[in-house]
């Protein structure tokens, strides 16, 4: 398609998207709200009104919304040709190996409830609703008797099912050349080489000064820090998302990094994410569902046992609970290759009036599902802005780390990247581990699948965070895995077994993550 | 778009505009669906092999020709199809200039190796809907008979490659207006004299017009457009006892 077509299609799918949101009512209720100010003339209506929006700020709130709707999921750029599951997943066998998945999960999930006894979901009685709003605050205090529940699935499961993917009409001949590849991973996806990345992450290059490296307490503050934060104060002045996801590829400083990341977001509507946590508050009080008991065992298990996290566990439970009943994540669902869970009322099935999608959200938690959330309670304070925070990350990257996808930032790609990363730059190492029976991707993939939440230390995972918003990609996140592997070279090459590597890369908790991305990147 | 208003006291009239709408019916499919045409079987081009001592080997390249029904020529608006594995495209086509119909049609590129794959080992744009539109070809694709799809895939990561679901879409006819324009005029004519013109004092209107808005607001405030929140229950129920595997 030539490029005007393709921009007005672009123009006109932004348009209808952002029709009838929140931002357009307001926007015309401004617009509305002006007619009474004495400069605005009937002959010049419409460039009068124009110049109000853009010197009151309604400009700039436009283009952030715009900058998310870029951003958010692909607008399809050709004509109507393409059917709905292709913007979901372009690759045939993708979508029949993520659907093979969701079965099994759901025949899971189904045979859990029945065994238990426990329905999937129910209404909650009114004198346990009032006990549940009493406690809200405190729901850690609880010690409800999750035993006979576990996890639905583990990040390893998942692995197996990655590893399995063959592209069927992909010729992997037995004859070894050049093209052979070592690792796990046998689907040829397109990930991007160090010559790509470096042209890619020029911010993280060595003579770029960034947080992470250059606030080291041995700089003195003016040579970087100083000038930097001022830098980031105007542009948190500016309310422009644009130049905030700029400004993050060389870290946000601690001060200003919550109120950054909630603008590259365009998490910035206050009371309309207080009313919406709201709502979903009084949908969890209303129904309990099997789902919330997987929430309340999934952060005992993980973030209840971490030093930096458990502090948190209240928030937690607030945002997840709240999490499960959004209906209005079921909208990510376009471009994600998932399907949600589809259901029926009791006693109605088959009639599509009483379909449903269970949970409400379409997401169904797995082992380690609370880190995603956890490293986001050290900067946000008040649930309802926690909570709006987290849905904007989890719509934009973190569902891709749990589905089957040929997307650059989807977890199979990640793999796929690391693995090759490690093999042309470390190939003895690699062939050593391979020959030991360690392949570094059953050693990485934990990492990677919770884009190291829980194994790096908090700072530090703020850092890489930075980075994964500035470049609105997960790339760092497989760039820093092959890091490690590099760091801990020497060591890895004396080991004899899978548990002797596992246990040297056991401990991630002392890492310096910028540094040892810069290094791989553009030292090696 | 297929409602013609038909001057019922005129019978001749009557005729053309029911021809006219059959001729608008025709090619209101063919702009849908694509012209009908019959994809002949993928003719992959191998090199070796003709003295029976050595094995063929696949060159890399196939060729796809794409018949339009016979004695049918078409003026092409956009080529539509869904790649399966193929890394560059080329597009020849044969056309039979009108008016010489003794004399032979004559093949022309339309367009030369253009990628549909960025890297042709790996699975980026492998399996993408594609549309070609006459502006990206070199030669004006009108009063086509023929259309010659030559594939390249250079890469032996692949086992094969083709193109899918080909479709033709022809150039549409400006629509056939004349019918309503004049009914619309004819109406016009029985309206009688054109209104004479008030001299108008702008500054005031606008003070009314002011007000009005100032008003229309005021009754409009009290409609809520606040975003609501999905329901994910059914009149406030919310029992699910299994989940259905589709």
């Amino acid at each position: 398609m030539d490029e005007d077509a393709e921009l007005s299609l672009t123009v006109s799918q932004l348009v209808r998207r952002l029709k009838g949101s929140h931002l357009h009512a307001e926007m015309e209720r401004e617009a509305r709200e002006c007619l009474h100010q004495p400069e605005i003339r009937l002959d010049t209506l419409k460039d009068d009104v124009r110049k109000f929006l853009r010197t009151s700020g309604w400009e700039r709130k436009l283009q952030n919304a715009v900058h998310r709707e870029l951003h958010v999921g692909r607008l399809s750029p050709s004509l109507p040709v393409a059917p709905p599951e292709h913007l979901k997943e372009p690759l045939a066998y993708m979508r029949k190996a993520q659907a093979s998945w969701e079965k099994r999960i759901l025949k899971s999930l189904n045979s859990m409830s029945t065994e238990l006894g426990v329905p999937l979901a129910r209404m909650r009685p009114a004198a346990e609703q009032q006990d549940l709003s009493n406690k809200w605050n405190e729901m850690s205090t609880d010690e409800p008797d999750l035993s006979r529940f576990r996890p639905v699935y583990a990040p390893k499961d998942f692995l197996e099912v990655v590893v399995a993917l063959r592209s069927p009409n992909h010729d992997s001949g037995e004859n070894a050349g050049a093209r052979s590849h070592w690792g796990l991973i046998q689907v040829p996806l397109d990930v991007k080489d160090i010559t790509q990345l470096r042209r890619a992450y020029t911010e993280l290059s060595l003579a770029t000064g960034q947080l992470g490296i250059d606030d080291n307490a041995h700089i003195h503050p003016d040579l970087f820090e100083n000038d930097y934060i001022d830098i980031g104060k105007k542009v948190l002045a500016e309310q422009d998302s644009a130049a905030a996801q700029q400004y993050s590829r060389r870290g946000c400083p601690t001060g200003l990094r919550a109120d950054l990341w909630a603008l590259i977001l365009n998490s910035v509507n206050q009371p309309q994410d207080v009313m919406r946590y709201e709502q979903l508050k009084a949908g969890v009080l209303q129904h309990d569902l099997l789902v919330d008991n997987l929430i309340y065992k999934d952060v005992k298990l993980t973030a209840s046992n971490d030093d930096d996290y458990f502090v948190f566990e209240d928030f937690l439970y607030q945002v997840l609970l709240c999490f499960s009943r959004d209906a209005a994540i079921l909208e990510h669902f376009k471009h994600n290759s998932a399907t949600p869970p589809k259901s029926y009322i009791q006693g109605k099935e088959g009639d599509e009036d009483y379909a449903v999608f269970y949970p409400p959200n379409g997401v169904i938690p797995f082992h380690g599902f609370s880190m995603y959330v956890a490293p986001l309670c050290f900067l946000y304070n008040e649930p309802s802005k926690l909570y709006s925070v987290f849905r904007e990350m989890y719509t934009r990257y973190f569902f891709r780390l749990h589905s089957v996808s040929s997307a650059c930032s989807g977890i199979v790609s990640l793999c796929l990247l690391f693995e090759r990363l490690l093999q042309t730059h470390l190939p003895q190492l690699f062939y050593h581990l391979q020959q030991i029976g360690a392949q570094p991707l059953r050693i990485a993939f934990k990492w990677m699948i919770r884009a190291f939440s829980g194994y790096l230390c908090t700072d530090q995972l703020l850092f890489l965070w930075d980075r994964i918003l500035g470049y609105d990609s997960l790339e760092p996140v497989a760039v820093l895995a092959a890091a490690i592997f590099a760091f801990r070279a020497e060591n890895l090459m004396e080991v004899t077994s899978l548990a002797s590597a596992e246990a040297v890369l056991a401990d991630l908790s002392t890492l310096k993550v910028m540094p040892l991305i810069q290094i791989f990147l553009f030292a090696s | 778009m297929n409602c013609l208003i038909i001057n019922c006291g005129d019978g001749g009239r009557l005729q053309d505009a029911q021809q006219r709408a059959k001729q608008v019916r025709m090619s209101a499919d063919d702009v849908t669906k694509g012209v009908a045409c019959t994809l002949k079987p993928p003719v992959f081009l191998h090199f070796g092999g003709g003295d029976g001592k050595t094995q063929a080997c696949c060159s890399g390249v196939c060729v796809i020709d794409v018949a339009l029904p016979p004695g049918k020529t078409v003026n092409i608006e956009a080529i539509a199809f869904k790649n399966f594995y193929t890394a560059l495209l080329s597009v020849r086509l044969q056309r039979r200039s009108p008016g010489q119909e003794g004399a032979a049609a004559k093949w022309c590129t339309a367009l030369r190796d253009r990628p549909l794959m960025n890297n042709p080992h790996t699975e980026a744009g492998a399996q993408d809907y594609y549309t070609i539109d006459r502006k990206q070809m070199q030669v004006d694709p009108d009063d086509v008979s023929c259309v010659r799809l030559i594939l390249k895939q250079p890469s032996s990561a692949w086992l094969t490659f083709s193109l899918e679901d080909v479709r033709i879409f022809p150039r549409t006819q400006p629509e056939p207006d004349k019918e309503l324009s004049d009914w619309l005029l004819a109406l016009n004519l029985l309206e009688g004299r054109p209104q004479t013109q008030v001299p108008v004092d702008a500054a005031s209107v606008s003070c009314g017009l002011q007000q009005m808005w100032a008003l229309s607001q005021v009754m409009q405030s009290s409609q809520s457009h606040a975003a609501s929140v999905g329901r994910f229950d059914v009149d406030g129920c919310y029992d699910v006892h299994l989940l259905f595997l589709t």
